[in-house]
Formats: structure tokens, sequence, C-alpha cells
């Protein structure tokens, strides 16, 4: 049974993200005890799936490195995984919340050696590389995954698999009989940081993402270029893995957009550029823009790309794609430098798919306010409830972690406040 | 205005807005091309809409008024399904044809623009449109030999329109009209002085 202890000057994180451990950390620093509530199996989120940052190209996990270590020193933080928010009653400086925890089948003896992961035969899609590649029905998320602790997939419970691997186990960690749970708690105040999802690509009918193998999206690319990814590192074409020699970014798929999302998703041109450093020098890349937004100083990392022999910016928002020869897509459209008509035909298309919240309006367990784009705004109504980065706005690490900052502030007041009336 | 300045006259999108139907939404394109691309039509025009709407704001009006390019649109609204920013731009491209005609800019041999004025002239003589008339006038378009040529070529869909009574014969003698030509026409003129009135002058 996990048991927390919490009061109303308990500050409740949603969301183990860049924002949400941001958050927890800065206002577990000053001396608030934090509860941390993470869906995914680790904390880290979608960070943890990138394979470098811009604009300087390092690699995402030294910081998170940091940020782990941080949580592991600090007293003041609890990290509840696997489990979701469901319900959040009460008023700033007085709320209850509830939370659904999935079991994990693995209990804290856990050592990750790994030999549960040996011993199961199942494979599954690896959520982790977006489905590109397999995992174990016993896995370590990644190599990184907080905690180091393995999960099991609950479609292996009741199957001899379950058993080769507590069987496997000389730690005795497996605990097959682990149930669902729902635990009560209660916070002074909230920091909201569920944070972002790719579009769906599916939606953009034109591109064929549904019908076309070598269409693929921005974070699926990712983890092509990631040395721990499904390839190595290798940005090979899914439908024949081949080496991909010309590969084509196009922006905006699904923001801009009033078919698909409203609102710029501010990191798809900076991504796309990072991205264009990715492949070998000798690789043609194509990137199709409406305008490259790269705002403040990322403009110097813009004219560095755009000085790369092998890259080519075309100012037009492709219409459509249609399968060529090989499988490899063709794009069609007009360019708006000379209204030149175009059918280009590429290895590889990559979308550099929107930022959507990845919380749906409708879901909320709490009422809140959401504006048109689906992300939280920071009204006086939402009381001790405070966004942090993506579920407030599409932003890159940098400004998210800039804005779960200040959202700690926030919490970190209202329960200042609660600890002054309470003495 | 000078001469000089004139020349140089940036007012024909405040033209295109006051006098263009839906043309106040020319200003609001982000020149990404999509409309271009997805135009069933659009290797046959000589400008894409996405080209028009930059060649208003860049005060081209000659050149976009005796233009062929929006006599080309067929209505089929991929445009306007796939615009971004949901600009109406079938209707901008009718508003446009429309405009050049009114000022007798639109090109004299467009083939839509003279079907167009065939069938205004035809449901105007009653009221209603005398396909068979209208067939005829099409046929004959380009003069009595050619249209010998087209009204055989053609014989068979005539009888066959004739058979499933979508075409009579005795239309050829008046044909069927509205109770009241008169009044229609009276209707027409009046609607036409209200828009007239509506046109604001940028010259």
């Amino acid at each position: 049974m996990t048991e927390v202890i919490a009061t109303n000057e308990t500050i409740l994180v949603v969301g183990g993200g860049i924002s949400g451990m941001t958050a927890a950390l800065e206002a577990a620093e000053t001396g608030k005890k934090v509860v941390l509530v993470e869906k995914r199996p680790y904390i880290g989120g979608r960070v943890t799936q990138l394979y470098k940052y811009f604009p300087k190209l390092c690699h995402p996990t030294c910081g998170l490195e940091i940020n782990q270590r941080r949580a592991k020193m600090n007293p003041n933080l609890t990290i509840i995984t696997m489990a979701e928010v469901t319900d959040i009653k009460g008023e700033a400086g007085n709320y209850t919340a509830t939370a659904k925890i999935a079991p994990r089948y693995i209990n804290d003896n856990c050592t990750g050696c790994g030999d549960c992961g040996k011993a199961v035969e199942a494979e599954f899609d690896d959520e982790y590389n977006y489905g590109m590649g397999k995992r174990k029905g016993a896995y370590l998320p990644h190599r990184m995954a907080m905690p180091q602790q393995y999960v099991i997939d609950p479609a292996i419970i009741g199957t001899d698999d379950a058993q080769k691997a507590k069987d496997a186990c000389k730690v005795n960690a497996v605990d097959l009989d682990m149930q669902e749970e729902t635990i009560e708690f209660n916070a002074g105040a909230v920091v909201w940081a569920t944070g972002w999802q790719p579009y769906d690509a599916n939606k953009i009918q034109p591109y064929g993402y549904d019908r076309f193998e070598n269409v693929i999206t921005s974070v699926e690319f990712e983890r092509l270029a990631d040395p721990t990814g499904p390839t190595g590192g290798k940005i090979l074409r899914p439908s024949d893995g081949k080496e991909v020699k010309n590969v084509a970014f196009i922006q905006c798929a699904g923001s801009r957009d009033k078919n698909h999302l409203l609102h710029c998703s501010r990191i798809c041109c900076m991504a796309s550029l990072k991205q264009c450093t990715y492949p070998a020098d000798d690789v043609d890349i194509s990137v199709y823009y409406i305008d490259i937004r790269a705002i403040d100083r990322f403009e110097d990392f813009y004219q560095k790309v755009k000085a790369q022999d092998n890259v080519n910016f075309i100012k037009s928002k492709v219409a459509s794609i249609v399968k060529g020869d090989d499988d490899s897509p063709v794009l069609h459209g007009v360019d708006t430098e000379g209204y030149n008509r175009y059918a280009n035909q590429h290895d590889l298309v990559v979308l550099a798919v929107g930022m959507e919240p990845s919380v749906d309006k409708e879901s909320f367990p709490v009422d809140i306010v959401i504006n048109e784009e689906g992300f939280i705004e920071p009204a006086s109504e939402n009381g001790g409830i405070f966004a942090a980065g993506c579920s407030s706005d599409a932003l890159d690490v940098n400004r998210a972690a800039q804005h779960a900052t200040g959202a700690a502030l926030r919490a970190v007041q209202v329960i200042n406040r609660v600890a002054g009336t309470e003495g | 205005m000078s001469t000089n300045s004139q020349k140089y006259r940036n007012s024909f999108l405040k033209e295109v807005e006051a006098n263009v139907e839906e043309g106040e939404w020319v200003k609001m394109c982000m020149q990404c091309g999509v409309c271009a691309g997805s135009c069933p039509l659009g290797k046959h025009w000589d400008h894409p809409p996405q080209e028009i709407f930059m060649m208003i704001r860049a005060g081209k009006r000659e050149e976009v008024l005796t233009s062929d390019s929006m006599w080309m649109c067929t209505s089929c609204y991929n445009c306007i399904a796939r615009c971004p920013r949901g600009l109406p731009i079938t209707h901008i491209m009718h508003g446009l044809a429309t405009y050049a005609k009114r000022l007798g800019l639109a090109p004299k041999n467009q083939p839509t623009q003279g079907f167009s004025q065939l069938f205004w002239d035809n449901l105007m003589k009653k009221g209603r449109v005398n396909e068979l008339k209208m067939g005829l006038s099409m046929y004959f378009k380009d003069g009595f030999a050619q249209g010998v040529k087209n009204a055989m070529a053609n014989q068979k869909l005539g009888q066959n329109m004739m058979k499933a009574k979508r075409m009579n014969a005795m239309e050829i003698m008046g044909g069927h009209g509205v109770k009241s030509p008169g009044d229609l026409a009276k209707i027409i003129k009046k609607a036409q002085e209200i828009e007239d009135g509506k046109i604001q002058d940028f010259s």
C-alpha cells in the first residue's frame, strides 16, 4: 500500500516531465513538502526521448542527470509513478486530491539487474521509441529511467512469462499480486504540468502519414537519430531499412491551421533546424516552410544551418504527398519564390508535427480555465492551481523550465499563506 | 495625386477590399501555397490564387483584372477546405472575375466568361433559361459553319435530352418564362442600381 504523508502545506505537482520536475524541485528546495504524481513509470517525460537539445546540441541526459540527482537528494519530495490524478476537490489552501496508481508488479527491492527482462519472451511495441522497435514484457523503459526499476507489462500477468519473471528475480522484487490502488491526500496548492503530445499526424490527410511508411513525424526522427534508439542512431527508412540519402522536413504539419491546431507550436522550426544537423554531410536535406520562426538568439542557429551546403530551404507549404518509385514519397506543391509547381521525390519525409496539450479539454479532473487551443489560462478562477510548462502553452524546454519555476513560486506563496494562518 | 505617384499606386488592395465580394480576406493570406498546390486545374492557371493575392497587395491592378486565372475556377472548393487561414478562396476568385467583368476588363475570349454572358443574356429574356436556345447559342458562338459542325457532333446528346424531356424542340418558338418578365427586369435594374451605388471609386 502506497502511503502519502501530506497536509494543506503540501504542494501537489501533476506530471513529472521537465516542467513538473522543475517545479517540484524548485518548490522542494525552498523547504516545502512536494508530492509529484507521474503517469509514466519514470520521470523526465518527453525530454528523455530527445536525442539533442537546440541550440547548443547538447544531450538532454546531462540536465536530466542533474535533476534526478536533485530529486534523490531531497527529503521533501515524494515521487509516485504510474499514477494519475483523477480528482481534485476544495479550494486554494485546502485541496483533497485522488490518485489512481497502476500496478508496476515490481517492488522497491528491484536493483535494475535485468534478469526478469531476459527471462520473459513476450515482446511489445516500444512506446519509448514511439512504436518503432520492440521491448520485452518486463522492461526498463529507458536506460536512465528514474526510478531505476523494471516494469511488468499488465498484458503478461497470468501467463507463463509472468512466472518466468518472478522465478528469475534474485531479490524478490516481482510481486504479481499487486493491485491498482486509489489514494487520497491533502494539498494546499497544485502545479499542473501534464505537458504536451505530438499532434496526431493521421489527421493531416493529404500527407498520408497513415498510408506511407516513409512519412514519419519529428519525434520519431529524434528516436532514429539517437544511438540508443531503434536503429542505433542510423537514419534508416522504415520501409526497407535503407540508409536515407535525401530527407525532407515539412514545417507547420498541423500547426497554424484552422483545420488542425490554431496556434504556432513554436518549437517545430527549431526542432527541424536542429534535426538538419543530424544526418551526414552527404545527405540532401530540404526544408519546406511558410516562414522560419527562429526567435531571439535562435536566428544565429538558423543562419548556421542555412550555411550548410546540403540544406535547401523551399518556401512553400506542401499541398500533398503521393507514393513514388521505391516507396519514396513525392511532394507536390507550389513555391512562393516564383510560384513554381514542383513534384519532388525524397527518401524520407519528416512531418514537424505541432504540440497539443496532452490532457483533453473535457477530461480535466478539476474546474480550470482553458483557452481555445486547450491550454490552461493564468486565470484567478483557477485558485491555487497553477499551470506549468506545456500545459499552459507550446514551449521549448528552456521556456518550460522558466515557466515551471514561476508556477512553483506561485504555489509556494499559497503554502506560505496557509502556514501563516495556521501558525 | 501626381502622375508619378499614380504609377506606383498601392490602393488596389483597398479597392479589392471595398468592391470585391469577400475581398477583405485577401490581406489574411500568409502565402503558404496550399491553395495553388491543391487546385485540380492549378497548372492551367497563369497565376495561382496565392500569387493573385500577392499581386493585389503589390498593386498590379491591370494584370490581375485582365487575367484569365480566376475564370478557371470550377468551384470544387478544395482550396477553401484546405486553406489554413480559412480564406473563402473560391468566392474571392468569383468576386474578382465579377468585378473585372463589371469594369469591362475581363478577357474577351475566355470561354467561361463568354459562357457566363450567354447564360445571362438567355436568362434575362424570359426570366428562365431556355435550354434549346442556350445550346444553340453555344454551338454558333464561333460562326455559322462551326455551329453546324458542333450541332452535328452533339446530335445524339440533343436527341437523348429530348427523349428524357430535359429539352423541348418547341422552345425555339419563344419558350417558357416567368409570369412577368418586365417586373423581373425592374427588380434586376434596381438591384444593379444598389450594387453600383456601393462601388467605391479608387481612381
